[in-house]
């Protein structure tokens, strides 16, 4: 991806400013605004019914919305969804393959399906295969390749008609490492060649690969930023982690102290967060002094770095009871 | 050490010609929660299918509470749990129905009683006249782990509870997880997913029907010698791009804004190289641990093609 190596992160690829979605008396998605950039790499978390698809049919101009506007690669969901549907890309793990055809076949059918044909096709089949790294398993059918190859395929397809937004939905699930990390590292390519990536996920490792994370629930905005500023947005608030060979009674113990929040157990460890307000000196020795009146033996408590999944679970409180 | 509550060695199973489990070891402790973790098509379900004599092996043992499986004696059945990947609700069927139908099929005796205690320990009982279709995923997933534990198992296997499963409910689960645990159950679990490993008392590392390690996570992770540097920087796309010129450099992984740096000599920090990077803004440089994830692909170079 040549044609454009200066950085393109400036120059917004979507914007969207107070989305609305109702449906009878639910309000899906509420007065959402974010922008994103060509080359970027933009993470959608949330939980179950926090409103990320109706926002993302809303994007790929599948559902009109209520009000608000949102530009999409240049085209208004509103008034043009056609022209938006033209120029993204859209990859899910559901995503559908033919899997008794070969890859090529695949590849070829999707090219007739977006237009493409004569040597504009055979351009892009091209420019999509290496960039992928599919080219020797072209011939290969579809159902006899690991999944690894099957996503990389999958988003190939996606490629086909070089979109300039590319929404992948939980893409790597269930991927060999090896694969994962290769399959991020061509994301990667891909937003420095000028694409705007939006993924959506429910696995806090993926997003740990965005340049710039969005957390939704209950249809709102609640905290967007890079996964270092996220982090640091707990920076008051101290995580403990220590080992135990009776990490129940461990657990049990922790549990009971008015300080500590979010007990858990961890294989052989327990992890507690202190609440905001005592210090990371003040929670280990805590940790430990507990422990060490209840007659529990233990490794030294460690203060240990809050990850994406602690910033998320800090955020959006517990699971919704229906569908 | 008390005997195994399961054990699966040299495990050999072929599909046609595809080897499912070639060579296959590991052994769950009794009262421990056991992670067999690996990527699709790593061997995981065929595993547990083997362990609970579904699918006879081609070649090595299977042992659970020192029986074979594959015999499928009644008492056995008894003490084992499984929660398969795509288990059956009934979801025109309440709450109540679902834990009462399961019972009877394991013929539960007293099991109002015992329906009582499941719904408490799952916080369902407020749902208990819901059908379970109106139930959410997480829900409906805790309403599956309740009618298997119906009858009481002394070994539970779930095969991939959590995919599919929000994080929020997905620590729900884990909290319920660990008490079982607690209370003395072996389970034994199969995820997808290598930073899920992390709850586990211990986990095999699991490809193409292999064992390719297994033990605690930590140690796990203390095995992959040598320091990882986090760098926050910016831009992130050319400080890999320099770093990757020098000698000194194994390997670089980019992340959204920061890297993973893994040094060739275990003890070098790289320190001067980071501060020298130019047209980088750098905020900051930490030491950071090594994860499951990075042990895998290195256990993976290791053991070859």
């Amino acid at each position: 991806m040549s044609a454009s190596t200066a950085s393109p992160a400036s120059i917004p690829a979507i914007t969207v400013q107070r989305l609305t979605r109702r449906f009878g008396d639910l309000l899906a998605v509420d007065s959402v605004s974010f922008e994103a950039h060509r080359g970027e790499i933009l993470c959608f978390l949330g939980p179950n019914g926090a409103g990320k698809s109706t926002l993302i049919r809303m994007l790929c101009g599948l559902l009109a919305p209520t009000s608000g506007t949102a530009r999409v690669a240049g085209a208004d969901v509103v008034a043009e969804p056609d022209e938006v549907k033209r120029r993204i890309g859209y990859m899910s793990q559901r995503f559908s393959l033919y899997g008794e055809l070969r890859a090529s076949d695949n590849l070829e059918l999707y090219g007739a399906l977006y237009g493409l044909s004569g040597r504009r096709l055979e351009e892009r089949l091209d420019r999509v295969v290496s960039l992928t790294h599919l080219g020797d398993r072209l011939g290969h059918r579809v159902d006899a390749l690991a999944g690894g190859f099957r996503q990389r395929l999958a988003l190939a397809c996606a490629l086909l008609h070089e979109p300039e937004v590319v929404f992948l939905d939980e893409p790597t699930g269930g991927v060999d490492p090896v694969m994962r990390r290769a399959f991020f590292q061509l994301i990667d390519d891909l937003a420095a060649s000028g694409v705007c990536i939006l993924l959506t996920t429910h696995f806090l490792d993926e997003a740990e690969y965005c340049h710039e994370v969005v957390i939704v629930s209950g249809g709102r905005l609640v905290a967007q930023g890079t996964p270092t500023e996220l982090k640091e947005s707990l920076a008051g608030q101290v995580l403990v982690e220590v080992r135990s060979d009776r990490p129940g009674a461990a657990l049990a113990a922790l549990a009971a102290v008015p300080e500590l929040i979010q007990v858990e157990l961890f294989g052989v460890g327990v992890h507690a967060r202190a609440v905001p307000g005592v210090s990371p000196d003040e929670a280990l020795a805590l940790v430990a002094r507990t422990l060490g009146r209840a007659g529990i033996p233990c490794s030294p408590p460690e203060a240990a770095a809050p990850t994406l999944e602690d910033v998320f679970l800090n955020l959006v409180g517990r699971e919704e009871p229906t569908r | 050490m008390t005997e195994p509550a399961m054990t699966l060695t040299d495990a050999r199973l072929s599909f046609g010609s595809h080897p499912a489990l070639d060579g296959m070891s590991f052994h769950v402790r009794t009262g421990e929660m056991f992670g067999l973790v690996g990527p699709d098509g790593a061997g995981k379900t065929t595993a547990v299918r083997t362990m609970l004599g579904l699918l006879p092996l081609d070649g090595g043992t299977v042992r659970v509470l020192g029986r074979d499986p594959a015999r499928r004696d009644r008492e056995l059945k008894e003490a084992v749990g499984y929660l398969s990947q795509r288990f059956t609700l009934y979801g025109d069927l309440t709450v109540d129905e679902n834990v009462e139908f399961f019972g009877d099929i394991h013929r539960v005796k007293d099991l109002r009683a015992r329906r009582e205690r499941l719904l408490g320990f799952t916080r369902l009982g407020r749902f208990r006249r819901w059908r379970a279709d109106r139930l959410s995923g997480g829900m409906q997933k805790k309403l599956a782990l309740a009618c298997t534990l119906v009858h009481t198992p002394r070994v539970l296997f779930l095969d991939e509870p959590t995919t599919g499963v929000d994080p929020v409910s997905r620590r729900e689960l884990w909290g319920l997880l660990s008490e079982l645990v607690l209370s003395g159950l072996s389970v034994l679990l199969t995820t997808p997913y290598l930073d899920e490993a992390e709850r586990c008392g211990r986990v095999a590392l699991v490809r193409a029907g292999r064992t390719l390690a297994c033990d605690t996570p930590a140690a796990l992770r203390a095995s992959r010698r040598g320091t990882v540097m986090e760098v926050v920087c910016a831009p992130v796309r050319r400080a890999r791009d320099l770093l990757l010129q020098s000698p000194r450099v194994g390997e670089v992984q980019v992340f959204g804004d920061r890297i993973h740096l893994f040094p060739r000599a275990p003890d070098d920090a790289l320190t001067d190289l980071v501060a020298g990077l130019a047209g980088v803004s750098v905020s900051a440089v930490r030491r950071v641990q090594p994860s499951l994830e990075d042990v895998f692909i290195w256990r993976v170079a290791e053991a070859g093609p």
